[in-house]
């Protein structure tokens, strides 16, 4: 169970949230609302841990976060606006390595399988940097496939996604909502996701 | 935990590989250094023999200099970065693979070509041995520190000049242990005591530098 | 003990320590302007003139000071920083940033003054003594401490990351020295020994230990008023800062 109590965040002079209180258990899905800058990053990045919060905290199973330490960034998966792929490697090598990084290494096999999954096969093989803004998209949200955690936290996941890819995306976090997961997914748009609790918080009326 | 280290180090690796002309040039800046300095002083040899273990090591010194701004920078604006954060294992260990990775694609070029320099400027072969020894110890010194220095800038604007400023200072005593060997050992002098402060400051680095360049890193996504 | 970190906890809130800050500044101020006009008067007037130096070793009247206060502040700013990071208190960092520019200055007055006194001495106006060189390198990290402080927006970074690399220096600086005192026992070049000071009258000790008192003072009053400064740069958004700016207009 995922909970924040009492957050604020500060960026420079300009106070972007204050007292935010969230409560996530198993099946929920939270979308986070707002217009650009009002902070959606910020509080994405806050409950993965990389950014701390001006003040609160954050808990998972009512310990912090801090606390918790690597315990709770295995049980987290975070894909940020950025794709956080080497340009110079394939989108096989990518997510090889990155599973591996956060220690949950999968098989070449099942890379493969999760990058046919979201139609990218022909180019596995290819530079990241060849490919277009969707492809690579496509490679980085591929992950999720591969992901153990219970919790993922998504930046805008749907950005430059063409619809069949958005469709894909959505039947993914149904699935993985259905299993017991919990998301967090900022979007400016509806996210019309198939099951699971929503949850709404919008930020910066 | 051994598998998450040789996974950032093979992954390195093979992003240096295939950006092989960048280390090729830095050992280009490296060998133009040493002969700028032989231009400078004059063709005496006798003064340059003097003057040479100071100069390939100043030369080491600022071409380590020069990719260390990319050390951390490309991890951080892809991304890859915010993903060794969130990584179970002790960023430390992810840091200390990179390192490796860097020395030995940065480090270790000089070492081996250093000798070669070295014979420019007509130093005897025992000294060459030491010259190669002390910058196998001193190197990764170098890494380490510089790598604080790439932590703690990452992302800011003047970030390169500002590299050189915070790290050019401590660099010092590495400079200092490891041209007393080379001198010592070109007038005949023991060189173990010398050798000894490198190699005990090799350790204390290796052993303090990942934890203080994982926090410079977490501070840096602020 | 609890009573004792509660009382710390507090002043090391901004809020309790602004206005203390204020309280103690013109004391300081007074105590530097009297103890440096004592002082002053002992080393050019009271002092006797040195059988071997002349008039010129004076000069160590500003000099030993400075350098003592060049490192001594480098020590606290450590400290802070090291307090910073373990207890997350933003008064320590703003300490460590307040007490740097003085920290710089002192560590410059203490190389300018060793060289003029080093130029009568020993003919030289730079010799590269393991103290003199140690000193020359705490300069650079004073600077690249302001540097880097003054290179990042964010305050949280700001704090942290200065902090960070004032105690990579901190571990450094007996290294450097110990290296260049190494390196100058090699080098039988240099053969300057700046520890054997002449023995010194009882007046002349007197003299310097009041300046490094009145030096004291000094840094005391100018790092509060530099501490009142960033707070009320760091804390403008709460509500106390803007009740003060009020009663400013």
């Amino acid at each position: 169970m995922l909970q924040a109590i009492d957050l604020e965040c500060v960026r420079g002079d300009h106070c972007l949230f204050s007292r935010l209180n969230l409560s996530l258990k198993n099946g929920d899905l939270l979308h986070v609302q707002g217009k650009n800058g009002c902070g959606k990053t910020s509080l994405l990045r806050i409950l993965t841990g990389l950014l701390p919060p001006t003040s609160g905290k954050v808990l998972w199973d009512g310990v912090t976060i801090n606390a918790l330490g690597g315990e709770y960034k295995k049980t987290l998966s975070y894909i940020g606006h950025l794709n956080a792929q080497k340009d110079d490697l394939s989108a096989l090598e990518n997510l090889m390595v990155s599973s591996r990084i956060s220690a949950a290494p999968v098989s070449s096999s099942e890379v493969g399988a999760a990058l046919q999954r979201f139609g990218i096969t022909a180019a596995a093989q290819l530079p990241f940097r060849v490919l277009s803004q969707g492809q690579k998209r496509r490679v980085a949200l591929a992950k999720l496939l591969l992901s153990k955690a219970t919790l993922w936290l998504l930046d805008e996941p749907f950005a430059a996604l063409d619809s069949s890819a958005s469709d894909l995306l959505r039947t993914i976090v149904g699935a993985h909502l259905a299993q017991n997961g919990i998301a967090v997914i900022s979007s400016h748009r509806e996210l019309d996701i198939p099951g699971g609790t929503l949850k709404r918080l919008a930020l910066g009326l | 935990m051994r598998s998450v280290f040789f996974a950032v180090l093979a992954r390195d690796l093979t992003l240096y590989l295939r950006r092989r002309s960048d280390i090729l040039t830095a050992l280009f800046f490296f060998a133009i250094i040493t002969s700028l300095f032989a231009m400078g002083v004059g063709p005496e040899i006798n003064k340059l023999r003097l003057i040479a273990p100071g100069v390939i090591w100043v030369a080491a010194l600022l071409t380590s200099l020069l990719s260390l701004n990319r050390l951390f920078s490309s991890d951080c604006q892809d991304g890859t970065l915010e993903q060794f954060l969130l990584a179970p294992q002790s960023l430390s260990l992810l840091v200390l693979a990179k390192i490796l990775a860097h020395w030995l694609v940065s480090g270790l070029p000089i070492i081996l070509v250093a000798p070669a320099l070295g014979l420019q400027f007509d130093l005897p072969a025992h000294s060459l041995w030491i010259l190669v020894i002390s910058l196998a110890l001193g190197t990764p010194i170098l890494g380490m520190v510089g790598a604080i220095g790439a932590a703690l800038t990452l992302g800011l604007r003047g970030g390169n000049t500002l590299i050189a400023l915070l790290v050019l200072p401590l660099y010092m005593p590495v400079l200092i242990f490891a041209t007393s060997a080379v001198d010592a050992s070109l007038s005949g002098q023991g060189v173990e005591a010398h050798l000894s402060l490198l190699a005990a400051l090799l350790v204390f680095t290796l052993f303090f530098g990942p934890l203080a360049i994982a926090a410079a890193l977490r501070v840096s996504q602020d | 003990m609890a009573s004792i970190s509660s009382i710390w906890l507090k002043y090391s809130a901004p809020v309790t320590f602004y206005p203390l800050a204020g309280k103690l500044v013109p004391w300081f101020s007074i105590a530097a302007a009297l103890l440096f006009s004592l002082g002053l008067s002992i080393s050019f007037f009271v002092a006797p003139t040195d059988f071997q130096q002349g008039e010129a070793y004076r000069i160590i009247f500003i000099h030993v000071p400075a350098a003592w206060m060049s490192m001594f502040i480098y020590l606290v700013m450590a400290s802070y920083c090291a307090l910073g990071l373990a207890f997350n208190t933003r008064l320590s960092h703003m300490m460590a940033s307040a007490l740097a520019p003085t920290g710089a200055m002192f560590t410059f007055i203490a190389l300018w003054t060793g060289s003029f006194w080093g130029k009568p001495m020993w003919g030289a106006w730079w010799v590269w003594d393991a103290r003199l060189t140690s000193e020359l390198i705490l300069l650079f990290l004073y600077i690249g401490f302001i540097s880097l402080q003054a290179a990042i927006d964010n305050p949280v970074r700001r704090d942290k990351a200065g902090a960070v690399f004032l105690l990579v220096g901190v571990v450094n600086i007996p290294i450097v020295y110990f290296s260049v005192q190494w390196w100058n026992t090699l080098h039988q070049g240099a053969s300057v020994n700046m520890t054997t000071a002449p023995t010194m009258a009882q007046t002349m000790f007197a003299g310097m230990l009041i300046m490094a008192a009145a030096c004291w003072m000094y840094s005391i009053a100018v790092s509060l008023v530099r501490v009142r400064q960033l707070i009320l740069e760091r804390e403008c958004r709460s509500a106390w800062v803007t009740d003060i700016l009020e009663t400013l207009k």
